[in-house]
């Protein structure tokens, strides 16, 4: 009798639960994302969650996970449920598709412009007045100027950091491999911090005052001087840098069984569209819709771009010549055999 | 330490001529003990507080209040409220079997146990990676079963029981080896059972050991960092612990409210130590 | 592996306790453990050994064990000190530096390591001072052990206190009545006494300096083969989605670290089998 009474008390309130929360049809989104983007994603998922309920009726609440952009693959590897990722470059993605098939090996062509909806590049942060006359990559590698750069093994940012300084070197007349390997070998004999992340060296240069000079992701750079302090701090763009393309895609496998395919994309379109644009601006996101940039072209100096794919022949190449175990940057500061 | 209704532990116990040291040798101890800390932990925690108040009260309290973190500490406090008492079973099972008994391999066993502590934290998450990850050995069949463990409340829970596994048991062995077992072969020669001996005779002599264990096991659960950073996935506002939250904090360059995030785990040692008191006070009041 | 000898004690329950902890134990550490060491065996064993005895693996084993190995003898010391002067000794703010010792478990480790920093770096609160005199603390080797200092400081001090305030007052009365002085008194009685639970708390913290990352690398500088910890190098091999080698370096740390506490572990039993 008792028991029966309970199951009646348990159905009804089961009944009472589920009621509301069948009427608010919601859909949740995961984006794993890497560290610098935080700011931007915190605006675009409030602007598309107001696009999709105008467009669709459905509530959509986006949940931001962020980290190591190779961390972060790793766990979606793992099993973490991403419907989208938005990671730091396209060798983190790739990875996705090789070690666990949750993607197509097409990926990258399904969005426009390489499925980077934005881009950027990097920049040196000196301390105000920049009291070293740092200008260039030429400068770093004079005796007496300390360099802060997270490491390249453990952080994505980095990568970009050491290729743009390898490729100023190799673009300098007479320049070959060999002299860029040296000039990066003594640009990195001028770091006395090797960070694991670009925020922890963000805050050694910025915090613990070490260093004359950070190399950071251009959008980092804007973030740290308005957060802590445009009387502390300058950017300087040297002469030629990197093209830096943080890619972005929908995660099959997950979306197809979560059945969010639908929104996920239109959430990755929504990043191409002058709404979404403008937000990557505001950011300090390179904008690639013409008429967003010509807009804040006065935030963006202009600056000699190289692309990865050009001076290294695409991700997987530049991963395994220089930061695969034993590979050039390895051969920075182990003593040679 | 007082014990209540025991022996009276404190210097006054020991003034009699060669049963303590002369005062000034024993300033020179506490000097020296202070300084020690000091350097080691006490400047760091004036820090983190120094930190934590930079912006004021306000600032403060609308850090902690904040819905991430409160979740954060919902979260956290469930983890420890499961973690705690199973290792606390735990250990005071493994005590009882390696201090009261002789066996073979029993440094084996103890060197077992001790484990946990030196695996590295990040090991200590990618165990758990390895055997319930979509790539590990468990994991294609538990999503197929839409189970989750890891990214997700199990997988934080196992983690955190792996870094807290050893705390009781290693509080409680040598203390329950430094009593012998003259007195529990008492009272079951006189006929009480196995419980009884241990409830009656056992647990008032080890409840100081007790809980430093779970103090300790606690402190440790609520703060783990590394391990439950591999597990958790860092989905804001869902699979995010408190130290999880105060490093996204930090990342934002939200300094004051990281710190004063962490200080509530900082705090933490200082309400344990009020939980000690109480306790201490009410057994004194029954003695 | 564990037979027991019943005939040696009346007192009940061995069957049901050493069979729960070997069970739980098991469970929680001993399986998820065996995946990491075969999950290390998708190396060959050259690829292996190779893995595991390169320039950079060699010089964070020295980094690392060394670095831990100060660290837990500074603790094994001042914990000693500590734990005395807070059972033995009436001073004012006692209580509040008791709860206080726990802090280091407390605090999460990326806290403490970026606290550390703060404190530790040229423009820190105690590096101000230090710098000057020619002591780099902050992104040195130095900081490796200030960090790992801080983190196994309650090792000890929660160890050995317990067991000196168990300890009974009658045994210091005899041999003060027998004419010991305090020195002797503390050499001769309580340290044999103490010395089981000070091996504990100094194995206990050096294991888990050892294995340390979250507050080491804020303050370590991490430079190749000067300040880089193995932990560390786990993570990198672990970025590159090379779980193997980073298995396989995991593992060489598990046994290293088996040993040594297996081997403090015996050193206990035997002093203590010599002292009955």
């Amino acid at each position: 009798m008792l028991l029966k009474n309970i199951r009646k008390i348990a159905l009804v309130s089961l009944l009472v639960l589920s009621f509301p929360l069948g009427a608010l049809a919601e859909v949740n989104l995961l984006n794993v994302s890497y560290d610098p983007t935080r700011e931007l994603y915190q605006d675009f998922n409030a602007a598309f969650a107001k696009y999709w309920k105008k467009k669709a009726g459905e509530d959509v609440v986006v949940k931001q996970s962020h980290g190591g952009s190779g961390k972060q693959a790793r766990a979606v590897i793992d099993g973490l449920e991403a419907d989208v990722v938005t990671l730091a470059l396209a060798y983190d993605i790739d990875e996705i598709h090789d070690k666990a098939k949750l993607i197509p090996e097409n990926w990258q062509k399904r969005l426009p412009h390489n499925s980077s909806p934005y881009t950027s590049t990097i920049v040196f942060l000196v301390r105000k007045g920049n009291p070293k006359k740092i200008k260039d990559w030429n400068d770093l590698v004079k005796p007496g100027v300390a360099v802060i750069t997270p490491n390249p093994k453990t952080s994505g940012g980095a990568r970009w950091n050491y290729l743009a300084a390898w490729a100023y070197a190799l673009k300098q007349k007479g320049g070959n491999d060999a002299k860029a390997k040296e000039f990066v070998t003594k640009l990195f004999k001028n770091v006395p911090v090797l960070d694991s992340g670009a925020r922890g060296s963000t805050t050694t240069f910025v915090q613990r005052g070490q260093g004359d000079v950070l190399l950071a992701w251009e959008n980092e750079a804007f973030l740290a001087v308005n957060e802590l302090g445009k009387d502390k701090f300058e950017i300087v763009v040297p002469s030629l840098s990197i093209l830096a393309e943080p890619p972005v895609t929908v995660v099959d496998k997950v979306v197809d069984r979560k059945g969010t395919r639908k929104v996920a994309e239109e959430y990755l379109k929504y990043l191409y569209t002058p709404e979404g644009q403008e937000l990557a601006a505001k950011n300090y996101y390179r904008p690639i819709d013409k008429k967003v940039a010509a807009k804040y072209a006065k935030t963006f100096t202009k600056v000699k771009l190289i692309t990865i794919d050009e001076v290294f022949g695409g991700w997987r190449k530049a991963q395994k010549t220089h930061f695969a175990d034993g590979g050039v940057f390895d051969q920075i500061y182990t003593p040679s055999k | 330490m007082h014990l209540p209704g025991r022996k009276n532990r404190d210097s006054t116990a020991f003034a009699g001529r060669g049963m303590t040291e002369p005062a000034l040798v024993r300033w020179f101890l506490i000097a020296s003990a202070l300084a020690f800390l000091a350097l080691f932990l006490f400047v760091p925690l004036a820090a983190v507080f120094s930190q934590a108040l930079e912006k004021g009260w306000d600032a403060y309290i609308e850090a902690i209040r904040e819905p991430d973190a409160l979740t954060a500490i919902k979260l956290t406090v469930v983890t420890a409220a499961i973690a705690v008492p199973l290792n606390l079973v735990f250990g005071v099972s493994a005590a009882w079997a390696i201090a009261k008994f002789k066996f073979r391999g029993k440094s084996f066993l103890i060197t077992l146990i001790d484990l946990p502590f030196s695996v590295s934290p990040v090991i200590s998450g990618l165990i758990y990676v390895l055997l319930f990850g979509l790539q590990g050995w468990l994991g294609p069949w538990l999503q197929e079963h839409n189970v989750k463990i890891i990214f997700a409340v199990p997988g934080i829970v196992l983690a955190t029981i792996f870094v807290t596994f050893p705390f009781v048991a290693r509080e409680l062995i040598p203390l329950m080896e430094a009593q012998g077992k003259d007195e529990e072969e008492a009272a079951t020669v006189l006929g009480a059972s196995g419980l009884q001996t241990f409830f009656r005779v056992t647990l008032p002599n080890v409840r100081w050991g007790i809980i430093y264990g779970v103090i300790l096991c606690n402190a440790r659960a609520m703060g783990e960092f590394g391990a439950v950073s591999v597990v958790s996935g860092h989905i804001r506002g869902s699979t995010n612990t408190v130290p999880l939250h105060v490093e996204i904090l930090y990342n934002e360059y939200n300094y004051a409210a990281a710190f004063a995030v962490a200080s509530l785990l900082a705090l933490l040692a200082l309400v344990t130590l009020a939980v000690k008191s109480v306790a201490e006070w009410k057994m004194r009041k029954e003695a | 592996m564990a037979l027991h000898n019943k005939k040696n004690s009346v007192i009940p329950g061995f069957g049901p306790t050493l069979g729960y902890t070997i069970f739980y134990l098991s469970l929680i550490v001993l399986i998820p453990l065996s995946a990491l060491v075969i999950k290390s065996t998708d190396l060959s064993w050259q690829q292996f050994v190779g893995a595991v005895t390169a320039d950079r693996v060699l010089a964070s084993y020295r980094v690392t064990f060394g670095a831990a190995l100060m660290a837990a003898a500074a603790n094994a010391f001042f914990g000693v000190l500590v734990a005395w002067v807070l059972v033995r000794y009436r001073f004012p703010g006692k209580r509040l530096v008791d709860a206080l010792v726990d802090l280091p478990f407390a605090l999460p480790t990326a806290v403490a390591g970026i606290t550390l920093a703060t404190v530790y770096s040229s423009n820190g609160w105690l590096g101000r001072y230090l710098e000057p005199r020619g002591i780099k603390v902050a992104f040195t080797p130095v900081g490796i052990f200030v960090a790992m200092t801080f983190i196994g400081l309650p090792f000890v001090v929660r160890t050995v206190q317990p067991v000196l305030e168990e300890l009974e007052s009658e045994v210091e009365e005899a041999a003060v009545c027998l004419g010991a002085c305090r020195w002797q008194t503390f050499s001769r009685v309580l340290f044999p006494t103490l010395l089981p639970s000070v091996l504990t708390g100094f194995a206990l913290a050096f294991a888990r300096a050892v294995g340390e990352y979250g507050s080491v690398i804020f303050i370590a500088g991490n430079m190749p083969m000067v300040s880089e910890i193995t932990p560390l190098l786990i993570i990198t091999k672990l970025e590159q989605y090379d779980y193997a080698g980073a298995t396989a370096i995991a593992s060489v740390m598990l046994g290293a670290s088996f040993i040594l506490l297996f081997a403090v572990n015996l050193l206990q039993w035997w002093s203590r089998r010599y002292a009955e």
